[in-house]
């Protein structure tokens, strides 16, 4: 009898274990534990694939820290993120067109990617607060449209410095266009930590939890909590006297500004400048990080960035090698476009969620 | 009785209870074909869960069913879905209009009953490809219109029409159907004009006089005296009394509505606290759906607890929401001398107003939060409470202990039963929900307190509770408070006045000292 | 008077997407200097091409499903039915029938499980279908890319890649080029019309005004407006969504077959990625918006839509020297287009909810007068 019951509690606890971690979520977590397992069998080094990883893990995280302002207002998921590279890219290749170099065009690209994003980030905001409710689809064809209005700017504008430029025309940016003598690897190299295979970039890590921490104290302060309780229940919010529209704009400029720095960090690791359609489709692989990590459409944590990021990351750069090696055949890329969208689409479909 | 024939309906001992709540005793009357019976009764007498109850709708069988027999000429039904009621003869026109926008009188008559012709198509791919037969449609639905006796045009598109129009238009669906027997109309014209009333009322005749019989809930004892046959009145789940109409007259069913043989010896009255008007509202109206406010004039006396009653949707609930920015409202609001802004929640707050809303789950609590956050919130956001600066006040963060703190004591205070502080506010019960608002607001030591409905929904101790906690917040700290409530007694315990709201407007203001029967008058003097 | 001039203002605000897209090409028609008979040609081209893929969007707008971005499951659907087809080396007419015919399971099973995903997220139909899209790529891709071959035979070398197994990124289909739009085409003065292609689309734009008439079609109308009132009623909402979406998913899958018939070759990992974007908005661009859409609007759309596509980047390399400023402009100019009508949707949706605060305002000052 009592032997029964306890079953049945520890069966109960597995199963609200499993719901509100999400099945999905224990897939994927279970599936990149294999991946790990399974890499010194088929012969590839743990510490090479941990080192991807990790690097891959620092250059993306800040973009995913960037869903988690919107999704505390009650924004719903950054689709819009192309916007914010915008502003990264603008300050990236300003920078370098000032002559800015080393370290120091790292710093200026941020100060100069600063005002696009508070600007563009404000005119996005101006324009979700006039479409509450229908948030997601025109933040997804906002991105689209920026990011085809910036390609016609990259041809037009008057950029002239001759590493970014066409060398054959002197005009109109390349697609693109190396940090190497500007920004590369500016934070993965600071204080490097090498043990055998494994390369750790604590920098760029450092950089990140620089981040994620001003983020966490934001949410402590008075203006995080009322962030929070717009997007629990605005009503109630507004019947506290809190100026929504407000909040909400304050949350869109803050994921923009992220999203900049965000992509600054991103091609300081990877070492390019991606310009033209690149943007395009950074927001999905961002937006899924997040919800693999365990948010909802409704609520995310700086734990839930990190966690989706690296298990995001671990798979993309895992499945790859892993999978060549074990049955030679490379599926990681339809692996990945499964895996993602269909956490998406997952989140999306949550009864609990479906009602805002 | 005529013992040949049954009636058509029958109601035997019909009981309900929502979670233990009795809400439904002992219902027991009768109707005949052709013949029209009167319901009425205060909001929260129980009315609509009859109502719900015969038409079989999801929600009476999702709280444990009901118990007693209802028969339908003679014979014993009991219907698990709107469908099966619709099937067996009984139609209803509920108080939301229940049509299709974009669509025609017609369409909207016959909506998923059209008649239809058939293709070879639909030989291969099933009836639902059969084309309408507009012309048979235009027919039906015309003949519909006709049977009920008013004119409207079977062409117009719903969303030009006006109100009255619908409404119409729904009762013309439910004669369409041949197997009508019984008409359900719950308030129909409360969004009619008088001359469309009277239209109602003719074509509520003609119905009888075809032999379906009909159930006119309604809070225009007028009408029900000008129409009907029988007169039902409920009180608190009870029949009070079942006449014939033309035995009794408007005083006496107010009465029976209201009157309650109350001891209110325990109660005595006070002298109002003092004369000066603390806040005063001028020609105000608000846009608040269902509860529009129309023109409300009405001063409120330092100190005292102002009770606002009146019927469900005749405008009371705006009133507050409308002053605390809520909906959109209009009109001069002064509070302590100083004119406050309308339709701006913070100037309100900042002027030390506060408002419990009667819509906990929407606008009171932030259900997937804690407890701390709840009670802490507000005042945090408006008085800057609750926050430890660091950097000179550059930063300003919560400070968790002392919202804890603040919590455990409203916990302890109001008796609020829950595990910690930290539980989520979604998990408590509707009673302690409510104290957890009334925490919310007292943490703000406001001068000035709406309260809305603050015992809907909860059961007798929690209300209890919640009345006292208001009167000692009222004695203790000379807070002014306003409170909305459907139930009459329960305003009469606790405020010092009482303003009625009809018609979206201010009926009258009498003392709490005042009879039942006086403050019903009021209740359906305006009543539109 | 003042009232024509009223009606004027809302004439052109209700239409000022497609008044927007007469104005650019009108302004790049003269720059990028193509000839009357040219372009002529190309738009009778690109109609034939085109209109069917755009009618499939028809019926989910009218179940209130709003644009159905999952109508690229109905292209896949196509795409895997022409490479089993060219597969088996049955061309011409025969093929495109047969072709069309495969497709139908495969859309029927896509569409089926789309109009399931999209009841399970009412509210925000368009965003889930829009991953949807891009959740099913990945599987089309894991099918063509991997099962291809060695799952689902594949005869013909000339259509899988090297390795052994996978399909090709082109398949040519050249020896199904145009096959409905050469019979019975005729030339008038240099154009060439394809007549059996625009009597099929004829056809299509009958089957849906017909469809308009059915029961079933009332029904979707009932629900797109308001489905709880349609549930009331005894309207099965769920089911009708899915066969709206089923129905939109079968014809996507005829309208991309159609539309590669005419193109002669499929790209197979990207011919059906961009379709839905651009069916939706030249849609749009024909006045269309997310919750009323005509068949007007589809003609309209695909001239206005595909004129602007073939004048703006001649255009675009006069004016500025670079050939692909034109290139980029159209693409921003058809998601901007997409981006504005949804704007205007929503903003619409909000404006009627805030009117009549207005009124009783009115009603109390008259009141004062009186």
């Amino acid at each position: 009898m009592s032997e029964s019951v306890k079953r049945s509690g520890v069966q109960g606890k597995l199963r609200s274990f499993v719901q509100s971690f999400g099945l999905p979520r224990l897939i994927i977590a279970g599936f990149l534990l294999l991946l790990f397992i399974a890499a010194p069998m088929v012969g590839s080094d743990l510490g090479v694939q941990l080192t991807n990883t990790i690097n891959r893990f620092s250059w993306n995280a800040i973009l995913v820290l960037a869903m988690v302002p919107m999704v505390h207002s009650g924004c719903g998921l950054n689709f819009g993120l192309p916007l914010g590279i915008i502003s990264g890219l603008l300050g990236a290749t300003l920078s370098m067109e000032f002559g800015f170099s080393g370290p120091m065009s790292f710093v200026m690209a941020i100060v100069i990617s600063t005002p696009f994003a508070i600007l563009l980030g404000g005119g996005y905001g101006w324009l979700l607060n006039r479409i509450k409710g229908g948030e997601m689809m025109i933040a997804t064809y906002v991105g689209f449209s920026s990011v085809s209005f910036m390609c016609m700017m990259w041809l037009l504008l008057p950029y002239h410095s001759p590493n970014m430029v066409w060398g054959l025309a002197g005009k109109g940016l390349r697609t693109t266009i190396s940090v190497e003598g500007y920004y590369d690897k500016v934070l993965s190299s600071f204080l490097q930590i090498q043990i055998g295979t494994l390369v750790i970039p604590t920098g760029a890590l450092l950089f990140f939890a620089l981040l994620a921490f001003a983020m966490w104290a934001f949410l402590l302060t008075k203006t995080g909590t009322a962030m929070t309780a717009v997007g629990s229940n605005p009503t109630f919010a507004r019947a506290a006297g809190i100026d929504i529209d407000r909040i909400r704009m304050l949350s869109v400029v803050m994921s923009t500004w992220l999203a900049a720095v965000g992509i600054l960090v991103y091609e300081q690791g990877f070492g390019f400048v991606q310009l033209y359609m690149a943007p395009f489709n950074m927001a999905l692989p961002a937006v899924s990080a997040i919800l693999i990590g365990g948010a909802t459409v409704n609520k995310a944590t700086i734990m839930n960035v990190i966690i989706g990021t690296f298990l995001f990351q671990g798979i993309v750069t895992m499945t790859p090698t892993v999978m060549n090696n074990m049955i030679h055949m490379d599926m990681s890329e339809v692996i990945r476009i499964i895996v993602s969208n269909g956490m998406i689409l997952y989140a999306l479909t949550r009864k609990s969620e479906a009602s805002r | 009785m005529d013992d040949r024939k049954a009636p058509l309906l029958e109601m035997k001992n019909i009981r309900k209870d929502f979670f233990g709540n009795q809400v439904l005793e002992d219902i027991n009357f009768t109707l005949g074909e052709g013949k029209v019976l009167g319901l009425v009764g205060e909001n929260g007498a129980g009315k609509s869960t009859l109502m719900k109850i015969l038409f079989g709708m999801d929600v009476i069988r999702e709280t444990g069913g009901y118990s007693g027999d209802i028969l339908l000429s003679g014979e014993k039904v009991s219907f698990q879905t709107p469908f099966e009621a619709l099937a067996a003869g009984i139609g209803m026109v509920h108080q939301e209009f229940s049509l299709i926008p974009g669509f025609t009188a017609t369409e909207n008559i016959l909506l998923n009953r059209e008649p239809k012709k058939h293709s070879v198509l639909s030989d291969v791919f099933g009836d639902r490809l059969d084309t309408l037969n507009r012309d048979a449609m235009k027919k039906k639905a015309g003949d519909a219109i006709e049977k009920m006796g008013v004119m409207i045009d079977g062409s117009m598109v719903i969303s030009d029409m006006p109100v009255g129009h619908k409404q119409f238009t729904e009762i013309a669906r439910e004669l369409s159907k041949d197997q009508l027997k019984l008409l359900i109309l719950d308030e129909p014209t409360a969004v009619l004009t008088e001359h469309e009333a009277g239209a109602l009322l003719d074509s509520i005749r003609s119905m009888a006089e075809r032999g379906i019989s009909v159930i006119f809930i309604t809070h225009r004892l007028q009408e029900i005296l000008n129409v009907c046959d029988q007169v039902v009145v409920m009180r608190d789940g009870r029949v009070v009394q079942d006449v014939a109409a033309r035995d009794t007259n408007v005083q006496e069913i107010t009465h029976w509505m209201v009157g309650r043989d109350v001891q209110l010896s325990a109660r005595t009255f006070r002298e109002l606290p003092s004369q000066e008007t603390v806040m005063s509202i001028e020609r105000l109206w608000v846009d608040m759906p269902g509860e529009t406010v129309r023109d409300v004039t009405l001063d409120v006396k330092k100190g005292e607890i102002l009770g606002i009653g009146g019927l469900a949707g005749q405008g009371k609930l705006g009133i507050p929401n409308g002053i605390m920015g809520l909906y959109e409202a209009g009109g001069r609001v002064t509070f302590e001398g100083k004119e406050i802004p309308l339709n701006q929640p913070r100037r309100c707050l900042d002027a030390s107003l506060a408002f419990v809303s009667e819509d906990r789950r929407g606008v009171g609590l932030l259900l997937d939060e804690s407890l701390e956050w709840n009670v802490a919130f507000p005042a945090m956001q408006i008085q800057n409470k609750f926050l430890k600066k660091y950097l000179g006040g550059l930063i300003k963060w919560r400070d968790e202990k002392a919202i804890e703190e603040v919590t455990k004591k409203y916990i302890d205070e109001l008796q609020i039963r829950c595990t910690s502080s930290r539980q989520k506010a979604r998990e408590l019960s509707g009673g302690n929900q409510q104290k957890i608002c009334l925490a919310k607001t007292f943490a703000m030591e406001p001068r000035f307190l709406f309260v809305s409905e603050p015992t809907r929904g909860i059961d007798v101790g929690a209300k209890a509770l919640v009345l006292d906690a208001l009167k000692r917040f009222n004695r203790e700290s000379g807070v002014t408070i306003v409170m909305i409530s459907s139930e009459l007694e329960e305003l009469r315990q606790i405020c010092d006045r009482i303003a009625i709201v009809s018609g979206g407007s201010i009926a009258g203001i009498l003392p709490a000292s005042a009879s039942s029967e006086q403050l019903g008058e009021l209740m359906v003097s305006q009543v539109k | 008077m003042n009232k024509k001039k009223f009606s004027l203002g809302e004439f052109l605000r209700g239409n000022s997407v497609p008044i927007m897209f007469i104005l650019i090409c009108a302004f790049c028609i003269p720059i990028s200097g193509f000839s009357p008979t040219y372009l002529l040609n190309e738009i009778i081209t690109r109609l034939g091409r085109n209109a069917f893929l755009i009618l499939s969007l028809l019926i989910p707008i009218m179940a209130g499903m709003g644009l159905n971005f999952g109508m690229t499951l109905g292209a896949m659907a196509g795409e895997i039915a022409l490479i089993l087809v060219s597969d088996w080396q049955i061309w011409g007419i025969p093929g495109v029938v047969l072709a069309m015919i495969i497709s139908i399971p495969f859309s029927v099973a896509l569409g089926l499980l789309c109009g399931k995903i999209l009841n399970m997220a009412k509210g925000r139909e368009m965003v889930t279908s829009y991953i949807i899209s891009y959740f099913i790529n990945g599987v089309y891709q894991l099918v063509v890319l991997y099962m291809m071959g060695p799952i689902i035979p594949i005869a013909h070398s000339s259509i899988k890649l090297p390795r052994g197994y996978g399909i090709r990124n082109t398949v040519s289909l050249l020896n199904m080029r145009q096959c409905l739009d050469d019979l019975l085409a005729i030339r008038v003065s240099g154009v060439k019309i394809p007549v059996l292609t625009l009597i099929i689309i004829a056809l299509m734009c009958l089957a849906i005004v017909w469809f308009r008439k059915t029961k079933l079609g009332q029904d979707m109308r009932a629900v797109g407006q308001d489905m709880d009132v349609a549930r009331d009623a005894g309207i099965q909402v769920e089911r009708t969504r899915i066969i709206s979406i089923v129905i939109s998913t079968v014809l996507a899958g005829f309208g991309m077959i159609i539309y590669l018939q005419n193109m002669g070759n499929l790209s197979t990992y990207s011919s059906h990625s961009q379709i839905g974007m651009f069916c939706i908005a030249a849609l749009l661009v024909g006045g269309a918006s997310v919750d009323k859409a005509s068949i007007g609007n589809v003609f309209l759309g695909v001239i206005l839509f595909h004129l602007m596509f073939i004048v703006a980047p001649s255009a675009g390399a006069k004016i500025t020297g670079d050939s692909m400023i034109g290139e980029y402009f159209r693409v921003f100019v058809s998601y901007g287009v997409i981006t504005v009508a949804l704007v205007m949707y929503e903003t619409k949706k909000r404006r009627a909810k805030q009117s009549l605060g207005r009124q009783l305002e009115e009603d109390q000052r008259k009141g004062e007068k009186a």
